[in-house]
């Protein structure tokens, strides 16, 4: 497999060194590996800080700026990062407002950010934390690690951070970012597995002519494979795997999101059937984003995420942000 | 008795079968996980064979606890915070003895394995590290030599089981017919011990 880098060992630093050049109103410590927003710590605001593996750009690092994260931490590809990292992240932008740690629901990033929080406590900041588990690929059952943080994050992140930006305190926001998780489902699917530069070959073996079902974001097989379908028939059975679990009751935000490799070309004709499906169906859309936002290093495919907005919800995601990948109303 | 150069021995025998096969354990990783374990252990004992160079640190808890420490801070994802814990709670469970007897270790690795049990939240079946662990505890009343046959034992004994715990969960049933990549790890560290005991002698 042929990869744009020079060592497979430095590729997060290089990538960092990059983003570096590229965003003036970052501050990329590439050493310690942390991305803090310039002009941080705002006085008066809340500060949210995620961080997990790199290899889903441009998750976390590009969601970081005036009205979303005020930190991120890198960690290897599809590795948790270290506590250390969390730690100097929360130190660079706490305010005295306090932190909301923003954590997707993987072993590793749960238990790295639980021993985070444990030592920023113990250096007077003060810290909550909304966990992400959107993916109803997977059974939340005592019988598995629980569900995947996936799509949602983006949301969660986005209008979390906009109730931060706004001065709303500690408590408020971790209970928005909570809010915003619950009100969000997930389902992915992968046309072709991802390869990681450490490894340099596919991570797992997905022939022509067939599609993993119900995959989450780290080149991980899916629930279940079958023969390749069409874009309308993936979309049919994404939203549906999504509404069955959460039957909305109120407009909805809709992700379509590549995992990396899928053309916006073919991602624009996707969400054009996940449209026809929730129209079938009967859901109302607030509004909608298309793009490769948590992606999977090189995977080819897509997910759909829906998130149930009520108006106050539908207010935050539509304040202004100004990130290097999410930018509007600035 | 076992002073700190037998630790700092056990470490370095880890860091080097770890390099050994961290190509294995990122193919096991592959099949039901992320493609990442060798790689991640490997940064992770490096920087603890480096750090003990370093700090020369002289009695078995502190050897561990500095391990348990480096592990945290550099592997990151869950092993990290499991190996971390898993040295780190042994080397406290040691005190600052000069040496100790194979019998404290036992005990003092029971302890850093419960640790490990309620970080993880895994038990005995659900296809983990633990799998090779508390087989080998138990079996280390006997010697280095029978811990590190019931370890091996122990990640063998994977391959049938249903993750329960960890990434390889998400793929339910698929997950069975693969041996755990963790447990495999776990082994490896065991196995050292009876390296680093044949190598003082």
């Amino acid at each position: 497999m042929k990869m744009l880098f020079n060592v497979p060992e430095t590729v997060v630093a290089d990538a960092l060194r990059g983003m570096a050049a590229a965003y003036p109103d970052l501050t990329v410590d590439v050493e310690n590996r942390v991305i803090v927003r310039r002009d941080a710590p705002v006085a008066g605001q809340v500060a949210l800080v995620s961080g997990g593996g790199s290899g889903h750009e441009p998750l976390h690092g590009g969601f970081v700026g005036p009205g979303m994260l005020a930190a991120a931490c890198p960690g290897e590809v599809f590795t948790s990062p270290v506590p250390d990292q969390m730690v100097r992240a929360a130190a660079a932008v706490d305010s005295g407002a306090g932190v909301l740690f923003v954590v997707k629901n993987y072993t590793g990033d749960v238990l790295n950010f639980d021993m985070a929080a444990e030592l920023a406590e113990d250096e007077g900041i003060q810290v909550a934390k909304v966990l992400v588990n959107d993916d109803v690929a997977v059974t939340d059952s005592l019988y598995t690690a629980g569900r995947r943080g996936t799509g949602a994050t983006l949301f969660v992140e986005k209008i979390a951070g906009a109730a931060a930006a706004e001065g709303q305190p500690l408590e408020r926001v971790e209970s928005i970012g909570r809010q915003v998780n619950e009100n969000s489902r997930s389902f992915g699917v992968a046309l072709s597995a991802c390869t990681t530069p450490a490894k340099g070959s596919p991570t797992f073996d997905l022939p022509d002519g067939e599609l993993e079902l119900g995959i989450g974001i780290h080149g991980e097989p899916g629930r279940e494979r079958r023969p390749m379908m069409t874009s309308g028939e993936i979309a049919d059975f994404a939203v549906n795997a999504v509404l069955e679990d959460m039957p909305p009751r109120s407009p909805v935000l809709v992700l379509v999101n590549g995992m990396g490799a899928t053309p916006l070309l073919e991602l624009y004709g996707f969400n054009a059937e996940v449209q026809r499906v929730l129209r079938e169906r009967g859901v109302a859309v607030a509004r909608t984003l298309v793009g490769n936002y948590v992606t999977s290093l090189d995977m080819a495919g897509a997910s759909v995420t829906l998130c149930q907005v009520d108006e106050e919800l539908l207010r935050l995601w539509d304040a202004p942000v100004s990130t290097p990948a999410l930018r509007w109303g600035m | 008795m076992l002073d700190a150069d037998f630790f700092r021995r056990w470490m370095a025998t880890t860091a080097a079968s770890v390099e050994r096969e961290a190509e294995r354990l990122t193919a096991l990783d592959s099949a039901i996980g992320d493609a990442d374990h060798g790689s991640n252990l490997q940064r992770g004992f490096t920087a603890v064979r480096a750090a003990l160079e370093k700090e020369a640190p002289d009695t078995p808890g502190a050897v561990l606890v500095l391990a348990g420490r480096q592990l945290i801070s550099t592997v990151g994802g869950a092993s990290g915070p499991l190996y971390g814990t898993l040295l780190r709670r042994t080397g406290k469970a040691l005190g600052d003895e000069a040496e100790v007897s194979e019998e404290e270790l036992a005990e003092a690795l029971r302890a850093g394995v419960d640790g490990v049990m309620a970080l993880g939240g895994a038990a005995p079946g659900d296809k983990t590290m633990i799998d090779a662990l508390v087989p080998a505890v138990d079996a280390l009343g006997e010697g280095f030599a029978a811990a590190r046959a019931a370890a091996e034992e122990g990640a063998m004994a994977t391959v049938p089981l249903q993750a329960r715990k960890g990434r390889a969960s998400y793929l339910g049933e698929r997950s069975i017919g693969h041996q755990d990549p963790g447990a495999t790890s776990s082994a490896l560290l065991i196995a050292s011990l009876q390296e680093a005991a044949e190598g003082g002698r």
